[in-house]
């Protein structure tokens, strides 16, 4: 399959333009060859009459800054044009997007999860509200955390972000700096890490990817995984050392409308190393399959 | 049958468009016999425009419009070449408000841009626009503030000439071409910005890879995926929000102009949309093109052409069958048409032909050479996302006053000449299509000087983010203003580094297109900028004083697609 893929693709990809050649001879479509050169610039060498690129003459730095400060009020003016500057770039918005949003079933365990998160702001600078955490509908909420992170584009496809984290657990509560990256990696991978130092100086990081594959417009798997660090053991929270925890998951949602969308899913979680003998010790499972139902939303 | 006006009101009523009736003017009421010196339209030496807020009906829903006398599209406004237009504008909204007069060369102060050519016009207030008119053609107008042209405050303006018209017609309809969401524009706007993709119900799928319908292949699909770039991304708001509308009318409404067999027919076209560009034809009748944004064109014949937002055309139509023909308005990402219908009698109407396939953008989009692409695929796929020549994003490729930032997802490095291509998603199909170097100025260019320097503007854009801008900034970013000297004469070359067409408008002067017809460069005040391709004009900037220059995709401007053209020093006597 992938060797007649790989020697289709040149012939469709020369296809292409040679069609459109084709079809050009019997319009009024000239021939692409006969591409005039007149807007040719200097430094592409392809016309010698054509003047240089340069600044505009001093002449038109003269007179007012604002021409229309010789019709109207300038107060009323500078208003009006400060009202313009932030009407043309400066777009102050926002977003919730409930990642996941679901009911879990787990060797007859019946619990509920979340994910969600929120962002104010314009294109650089946003403020960043994430949540996360998971329980049982019988019991206490296992873990439930909430960070309030500054967000910062620095690349074209990455935010770095950083603020703090709390984290509530039956064991005991953190509260962790957080630094991390969020963005899109190539091939439309959705990806967040991020390192976490603690109140009792604990140094853990856990990075998450997740992918969109389109079955149909509306029908779409997403595939998840997670990995969680620790640099130390953490034994109040049954945390050992290096890898702690692996979660990889599928999710098939319906999108009913952009913004809502129903899905089915299962993920399997485990723990590594160290944390795995901790749980192990425990009496616990360190391994847990989950049944999901929920919904995705966007707002 | 040659129905005077009562007898079409009343076949209005009859079709049970009474309701619909008040809220459009007689020309873009359905059944129109053409605008005729006997209908409604507003000219003469005083006109008042009162800007509100008025329900608006499409498809059976009601929704809420802002519009100008209380209509949606606005009045025709009938001017005469050598008048003075005043023209009296009102405010009753709650915010301001403003009216640009798009494409009519007049004194700055009276362009109608808040906060580069005056101060808006305050709830309540009204402001008198008043300015020689010394052109004519079809152009029309909108409003500059916020996000209002979006909900319906545009309409069309006819300058009728003083000598004689070259162009010989028997009866004329405007075509007035827009997208109407019940989603407020801002709502559109954050959406976009949480979710580029958002309105976009025609990705690449892998249904469509299994059953051969996307007509790309998975070698393809993995380039562009590595590339973060989408092949589908055409347009960004679609039909899946979006209704088009002629003349205010929905495609089930069915607008219909009225012609007698045997007339030449002017259609005066104008893509008044926030968002959308069209390809537009007349099945089974073939237009001559004679006019481009208010400027007469030697007469080319032609099928179907690409009309991008703000550009207008004049085409004229003979047909000689006594039978209806359907106007087609198609959205160029397919995603939805306009339609209306040119009939010899009300109630008669055409086949409406089904929506064409989805165009896919090319490495040519992305203003990359295909021909060496096609090697490049052959050999090395891996090359195409990181190395060399083919770095989509070499800072080297950028000028040096460019800022290569977060807002720049892409700089094309090989952007080319495309003027002489046929426009996106038109390139097969099996019928003429006009492309720009068909555009040919009937009167010979008045200005013969050689410009006396060069300018190049890149196009700009982050699509992930929803950012865009000029040379990359967004014009929130304190831009400097785009200077030019009284008369200068400058060659200006807009490089288009993002996959998006791009409309860019220029107030308050005409720019020749450098086509390769010195001496007869087809005047125009808005120019589509083809993906990953570059357009040059050549500019003599006469007309002194501040002027708004912008992508007119309304979206991208009120992303940062904008900048302020500086003309200095001032005329002495202007002040």
């Amino acid at each position: 399959m992938k060797v007649f893929v790989t020697a289709l693709t040149p012939i469709l990809l020369t296809i292409a333009p040679a069609a459109a050649q084709d079809h050009s001879a019997h319009t009024q479509t000239s021939p692409t060859q006969t591409t005039p050169a007149e807007d040719a610039v200097p430094h592409a060498g392809h016309d010698m009459q054509m003047p240089s690129e340069s600044s505009s003459p001093a002449a038109a730095g003269d007179g007012p800054a604002s021409a229309a400060d010789l019709y109207f009020d300038p107060i009323v003016m500078a208003r009006a044009r400060e009202q313009l500057r932030i009407e043309n770039g400066e777009v102050i918005t926002h977003a919730v997007i409930v990642d996941r949003l679901e009911a879990t079933s787990s060797d007859g365990v019946e619990g509920y999860a979340w994910d969600v998160q929120a962002w104010y702001g314009g294109d650089i600078n946003r403020l960043w509200w994430k949540s996360e955490g998971e329980g049982a509908f019988d019991g206490d909420v296992e873990h439930a955390e909430l960070q309030f992170l500054y967000s910062r584009a620095v690349t074209p496809y990455f935010n770095l972000q950083g603020g703090v984290r709390q984290t509530s657990r039956p064991a005991g509560d953190r509260t962790d700096l957080v630094l991390g990256i969020q963005g899109l990696a190539p091939y439309w991978f959705e990806v967040d890490g991020d390192v976490f130092v603690s109140n009792e100086g604990e140094l853990t990081a856990r990075a998450q990817a997740e992918y969109d594959l389109r079955l149909t417009q509306r029908l779409i798997l997403q595939p998840r995984g997670e990995v969680s660090l620790s640099a130390q053991d953490i034994p109040e929270f049954a945390i050992g050392s290096g890898v702690t925890n692996v979660l990889v998951g599928a999710r098939l949602r319906y999108e009913i409308t952009r913004s809502f969308a129903p899905y089915v899913g299962v993920e399997w979680s485990g723990a590594v190393g160290d944390t795995r003998n901790f749980i192990q010790s425990n009496g616990d499972d360190p391994n847990t399959t989950r049944v999901v139902l929920g919904v995705r939303a966007l707002f | 049958m040659n129905p005077d006006r009562r007898t079409l009101l009343k076949l209005a009523g009859g079709a049970g468009l009474a309701s619909l009736t008040p809220l459009l003017p007689a020309w873009a009421q359905s059944g129109s016999a053409g605008i005729a010196p006997t209908l409604p339209t507003l000219s003469g030496a005083d006109i008042a425009l009162t800007v509100g807020h008025t329900p608006f009906s499409v498809g059976g829903r009601n929704g809420h419009a802002v519009t100008v006398n209380g209509t949606l599209p606005a009045p025709l406004l009938r001017l005469r070449e050598g008048q003075t237009a005043r023209l009296s504008v009102a405010n009753t909204l709650d915010e301001d408000t403003s009216i640009h007069w798009h494409g009519i060369l007049l004194p700055f102060q009276m362009d109608g841009v808040p906060g580069v050519s005056f101060p808006g016009i305050r709830p309540r207030e009204t402001f008198v626009y008043e300015f020689p008119v010394r052109q004519a053609g079809t152009y029309w107008y909108h409003s500059h503030s916020g996000l209002q042209e979006a909900m319906g405050h545009f309409g069309p303006i006819i300058i009728d000439p003083t000598a004689p018209d070259p162009v010989a017609y028997d009866r004329e309809h405007v075509l007035i071409l827009s997208d109407w969401s019940f989603l407020h524009p801002h709502e559109i706007l954050r959406r976009l910005k949480a979710s580029p993709g958002y309105f976009n119900r025609q990705r690449t799928t892998v249904a469509g890879l299994l059953s051969g319908d996307d007509r790309m292949s998975a070698e393809e699909r993995r380039m562009w995926a590595g590339m973060r770039m989408d092949p589908r991304d055409i347009l960004d708001v679609s039909a899946s929000t979006y209704t088009y509308l002629i003349n205010g009318h929905g495609p089930s409404e069915n607008w219909t102009g009225l012609f007698r067999p045997g007339e030449r027919v002017r259609l005066r076209i104008i893509n008044a949309a926030a968002m959308t560009i069209f390809n537009f034809r007349i099945p089974g009748l073939p237009m001559t093109v004679v006019q481009a944004d208010g400027e007469n064109v030697r007469p080319v014949e032609t099928d179907e052409f690409q009309i991008s937002v703000a550009e207008t055309y004049d085409v004229i139509v003979q047909p000689t069958e006594d039978r209806a023909f359907t106007i087609v308005a198609e959205a160029m990402d397919r995603s939805g048409m306009g339609r209306a219908t040119l009939a010899p009698r009300l109630g008669m109407t055409a086949d409406v032909p089904p929506l064409r396939e989805v165009p896919n953008l090319t490495m040519r989009d992305m203003g990359m050479d295909m021909g060496s692409m096609a090697g490049m695929t052959g050999m090395d796929h891996g090359g195409m996302d990181h190395g060399g020549g083919m770095n989509m994003r070499d800072p080297a490729l950028a000028p040096p006053n460019m800022a290569v930032g977060v807002g720049v997802q892409s700089i094309s490095p090989m952007a080319e000449n495309r003027l002489s291509e046929r426009p996106t998603g038109l390139e097969n199909v099996d019928h003429r299509v006009l492309v720009y170097t068909d555009l040919v100025a009937l009167n010979p260019n008045r200005d013969t000087r050689p410009p006396s320097r060069t300018m190049q503007i890149h196009l700009t854009g982050n699509m992930e983010r929803f950012m865009w801008g000029f040379d990359g900034r967004r014009f929130s970013e304190l831009v400097e203003p785009i200077r030019f000297a009284p008369n200068e004469r400058v060659r200006v070359t807009l490089v288009n580094d993002t996959m998006m067409s791009h409309p860019i408008h220029l107030h308050g002067h005409f720019f020749e297109l450098v086509n390769g017809h010195p001496g007869n460069q087809p005047l125009k005040h808005t120019v589509n900028v083809a993906p990953g391709g570059r357009v040059s004009f050549d500019l003599t900037a006469d007309n002194p004083g501040d002027w708004a220059f912008h992508c007119h995709l309304l979206m991208h401007m009120h992303a940062g697609m904008f900048n302020v053209v500086t003309i200095r020093p001032l005329d002495e006597a202007a002040s």
